[in-house]
């Protein structure tokens, strides 16, 4: 890292745009602390996964030329989302290798964008935040940023460091939660066992808090728990990292 | 039919590889890869000397259910196979491959053993047979068809027992393809033997014995003393 | 039972169905633990695992690109060592051949060795119909058979059968035994089938196997097995077929090895499978067993079109069942829900692409591109990318209802236009906070079923982050 404050744009999701700005702004914490400066450019919608992933090329590319000048001119893209970094970085430049316009381009801001504890650690260096947390937490691989991006062992690292709080594995731990994005309303009944044995692991952990990077996972497994009545704390990773579960009561609860 | 068929697959993979704007290249390349058969990784596990194959051997036979006595020399041999099979309470009427490498074994010094030489047949027990080479990387036993080894005998009994010499153990299955290049010819069967044979199929639940042979023994015949009986195993 | 016309296009009926089963999800959850440990136990022993995973799909592209010439070079040597050859460019050709061959040979019985070639083109029933009776001889596809069922995993075909459904199975068939022994443990089951099937080894005129691996340098077949049923079914009758699709086909001695390597330790975590067959025209004339004839029946059944494509890919599967172990879908229904003869991932690519998106498209869709499957697959198929390019395929062809089309449509429409999409998802996003601020979450939404009726719906906060970082004057790019 050099002296200058890196520029970084903030590439929120369209989850957590619409269901939790608090991850948004736990994210911008985090960035800012580690000596970031954060920008959120205006014209991001979504990453374009729901038309990537059910076929609709033209539109996900199109979502791609769209959003990509907006991105360019920062040093670095971060998204509190292993699936969406996964798929700016993996995904957008195949969507457009074939378009001269755009093909370097998005390699470009590809190779520029991180998953948000990924950057924490591997690129601003950190090895802890100054943060508290009272509980014993079960932390949730998500998919893409596991088996895509690598993503493991660098938001261990980071909760190690808060106070107050314990970390345990699941015991299947690569297991998907059974979410996968319009997967869970196309498969529900499908969806619904895979999230349902999901909540049996998080429960058998004896863990009282469940964390995750990936909102929709976080969404899919909460809608699960609280169904089944279960008191389990659901939030997203940057939230705890934070120390910012003050701004809204855990996923699926409300203020009352 | 398979004329016109054959015409119409291969026709529909040469316009799909594009072979006519390459023909002569790739049928070089195809030659060449054919001809030269090179290698491509092989394991370091298996790259020892000749007692730390032997040792590897035992270990991967021995992990897969297969049970290894080691002998000193070729007169020790029948012994060990008499050994055996009192040991496991089975019968001394053996089938014997037809094989002139077991000939060099002094069977007579186990008069208790009933020999009848030729190929597997239904009713029986126990096999004796050789084997081409034995693999140390897998613990995996080279056997070849012939009119002195016949394949039935690897499958059909109960128990198989395998007199291998140590001069014939091989890092690799390539070191083993490479002996079996150097005899000039291809035998109808190879089979590489890892084990007795095994089905999980019911309940995940493995056993022994499904169809071939429960039983595996495999005598290890050294060179002389000192060069077997010191192995792990 | 497996020529049955595929129900691929039901497969969410056959999913709620596998969901429903008890007994099924009580195998599925021991099957895959145990699959998967042993997977990835036996890739640690082995320090140049990742190495000859690399090799292996190398291996095949370059087999994939000279395909023809190879297929050429393995006829020649099979002719050469007194086999024959047979091309089929579908599966009734195929059988054609299969059956031209038993009645040259007057066959009554055929063994069968476990063949998921023999699956694809409905065998047995057509053996059957023609009165020639088929044995399968590995213990899960004897069982099976006699159960008129589909295999429900490639490498474990008999795995959803609990075995007392077993011994009630063999009660029903091995009348000629006494009606009063046990049967209760697995090795008695075992012991039963080793003595019935014995005897149908001995009795058959033809033995019919798939094949691993076709080798180019000798004409030679490969099989692996564990059980030995393979070796049984193509030592002792006079006749041996080999039913195999053209991509079986590798190089040398020396690249089958290669594969093998991965293959037993991706398919059940052994160092190596107890036997690998090779196997070279019939016996040799001093020979004292082996089978008086050889004839190996090449298939194509739409594999040639695939050649070349973004689908190729797929080609390289050396069926090791290791992407439907792990997968968690598969891992919840079982194989039989995918309504054709190869389940799980490999399934969800294959399928389509030879019984046809029309047929088999839920497939790709029911994937949640967790890519498991990819991570553990020792031919490194890029499935969750050949499943995407299969999606596109449907897209283009309006498969998917057009509730979602269209749904995707307005999606898509709105995502391309930022402005307009924040003034759309405002009114919504405000109503549905406001609602869910107590709970926190929603047991049922109109329009939002799929979701609710499995679990809640967390309600969203209310605001935009959008909204609220321009209300918080945090920091923008200079404005659209």
């Amino acid at each position: 890292m050099t002296d200058a404050r890196p520029n970084v744009a903030l590439f929120v999701t369209c989850l957590v745009d619409l269901f939790r700005p608090a991850v948004g702004f736990a994210a911008a914490k985090l960035l800012e602390d580690a000596g970031c400066t954060v920008t959120v450019p205006r014209s991001q919608t979504c990453c374009g996964q729901p038309a990537y992933n059910s076929g609709d090329r033209a539109d996900a590319a199109a979502i791609v030329r769209r959003t990509l000048p907006a991105l360019e001119p920062f040093d670095h893209v971060v998204a509190p989302s292993g699936s969406c970094a996964a798929m700016l970085r993996l995904h957008w430049p195949a969507l457009v290798a074939d378009e001269p316009d755009y093909a370097d381009r998005a390699a470009a801001v590809a190779a520029r964008t991180w998953e948000l504890t990924a950057f924490l650690t591997d690129v601003c260096g950190l090895d802890s935040v100054d943060a508290a947390y009272d509980g014993v937490a079960a932390y949730h691989d998500s998919c893409s940023g596991l088996r895509e991006l690598g993503v493991r062992e660098q938001p261990r690292r980071l909760l190690r460091g808060i106070a107050g709080l314990t970390v345990k594995d699941l015991g299947a731990p690569e297991e998907c939660c059974g979410f996968g994005g319009l997967f869970a309303v196309k498969y529900p009944d499908i969806s619904g066992r895979m999230v349902s044995d999901k909540a049996d692991d998080i429960e058998a952990s004896g863990a009282d808090t469940l964390l995750a990077g990936d909102l929709g996972c976080l969404m899919n497994m909460a809608g699960r728990l609280k169904r089944r009545g279960s008191a389990i704390r659901v939030r997203h990773v940057a939230e705890v990292l934070a120390g910012a579960t003050g701004a809204a009561p855990p996923i699926g609860e409300g203020e009352s | 039919m398979t004329r016109e068929s054959r015409d119409a697959v291969l026709g529909a993979l040469r316009r799909a590889t594009g072979r006519d704007s390459n023909a002569a290249a790739a049928a070089a390349s195809v030659g060449d890869r054919l001809a030269r058969h090179a290698r491509n990784t092989i394991p370091a596990r298996g790259q020892r000397d000749r007692r730390g194959r032997l040792d590897l051997f035992v270990e991967q036979a021995e992990a897969v259910d297969a049970t290894v006595a080691l002998v000193s020399g070729a007169a020790d041999v029948p012994g060990a196979v008499a050994d055996y099979l009192r040991g496991e309470n089975l019968p001394t009427r053996l089938r014997m491959a037809p094989d002139p490498k077991l000939d060099a074994y002094p069977w007579d010094e186990a008069p208790l053993l009933d020999i009848e030489h030729g190929k597997g047949e239904a009713s029986d027990t126990v096999a004796v047979t050789g084997a081409f080479a034995a693999i140390a990387e897998t613990g995996t036993l080279m056997l070849v068809s012939g009119p002195e080894t016949p394949t039935t005998l690897n499958f059909l009994p109960d128990a198989h027992i395998v007199v291998v010499r140590a001069a014939d153990m091989v890092a690799c299955y390539e070191d083993g393809w490479d002996r079996l290049r150097a005899t000039g010819r291809m035998p109808r069967t190879v089979n590489f033997i890892t084990g007795p044979s095994r089905s999980a199929d019911i309940e995940q639940t493995l056993q022994l014995g499904a169809h071939g042979p429960r039983w595996l023994h495999i005598v290890l015949v050294g060179d002389g003393p000192g060069e077997v009986e010191g192995s792990d195993g | 039972m497996s020529a049955d016309a595929p129900t691929s296009h039901r497969f969410p009926e056959n999913a709620r169905a596998a969901l429903a089963d008890e007994t099924l999800q009580r195998s599925l959850a021991s099957a895959k633990v145990g699959f998967r440990v042993r997977r990835s136990e036996a890739a640690a022993r082995l320090p140049e695992f990742e190495i000859l995973r690399d090799e292996a799909r190398d291996i095949k592209n370059h087999v994939l690109a000279h395909l023809d010439l190879y297929l050429e070079a393995f006829e020649t040597r099979v002719t050469e060592r007194g086999g024959h050859v047979h091309w089929a460019r579908d599966a009734a050709e195929a059988r054609g051949a299969v059956l031209a061959i038993c009645r040259a040979a007057g066959a009554r019985t055929v063994t069968k060795g476990k063949s998921m070639i023999s699956e694809e083109i409905g065998l047995n029933a057509f053996l059957e119909e023609n009165g020639i009776e088929p044995v399968e001889t590995d213990l899960g596809e004897y069982i099976i058979q006699l159960r008129h069922e589909a295999p429900s995993h490639i490498i474990a075909p008999a795995f959803h059968v609990p075995k007392a459904e077993v011994a009630a199975t063999f009660r029903k068939h091995h009348t000629a035994l006494d009606p009063a022994r046990l049967l209760e443990q697995p090795r008695q089951l075992l012991e039963e089938a080793r003595g019935v099937l014995r005897d149908r080894f001995l009795a058959a005129d033809v033995g019919i196997t798939g094949a691993n691996f076709l080798i180019a340098e000798t004409g030679a077949t490969v099989i692996v097995t564990n059980e030995g049923n393979g070796d049984l079914t193509q030592t002792l009758p006079r006749v041996h077929i080999v039913v195999a699709s053209l991509e079986k086909v590798v190089p040398t001695l020396e690249d089958a090895s290669t594969i093998l390597r991965v293959l037993a330790r991706s398919a059940t975590g052994q160092e190596f499978t107890s036997y690998t067959t090779f196997s070279t025209g019939p016996r040799r004339g001093e020979d004292l067993d082996g089978p008086h004839e050889f004839h190996v029946v090449l298939l194509d059944n739409g594999r040639s079109d695939l050649v070349g494509t973004e689908l190729q890919d797929v080609l390289r599967c050396i069926r090791c069942g290791a992407c439907m172990n792990h997968c968690p879908v598969f891992g919840v229904i079982g194989g039989h829900a995918y309504g054709w003869v190869y389940p799980g991932p490999i399934g969800a690519v294959l399928s389509p692409s030879l019984i046809g998106v029309e047929e088999a498209h839920h497939l790709p869709s029911a994937s949640t591109f967790c890519g498991r499957c990819e991570s553990v697959c020792p031919m490194r198929i890029p499935l969750p990318a050949l499943m995407r390019h299969l999606r596109e395929r449907e897209f283009e062809k309006k498969i998917p209802p057009a509730t979602q089309r269209w749904g995707l449509r307005i999606w898509a429409f709105l995502a391309k236009r930022p402005r307009l999409y924040r003034l759309a998802t405002a009114v919504p996003l405000r109503l549905l906070g406001r609602l869910g601020r107590r709970s926190g979450r929603f047991r049922s939404l109109p329009m939002a079923g799929g979701w609710t009726s499995q679990r809640d719906l967390p309600a969203p906060q209310g605001p935009s982050f959008q909204s609220l970082w321009d209300r918080a004057g945090g920091r923008r790019e200079k404005p659209v």
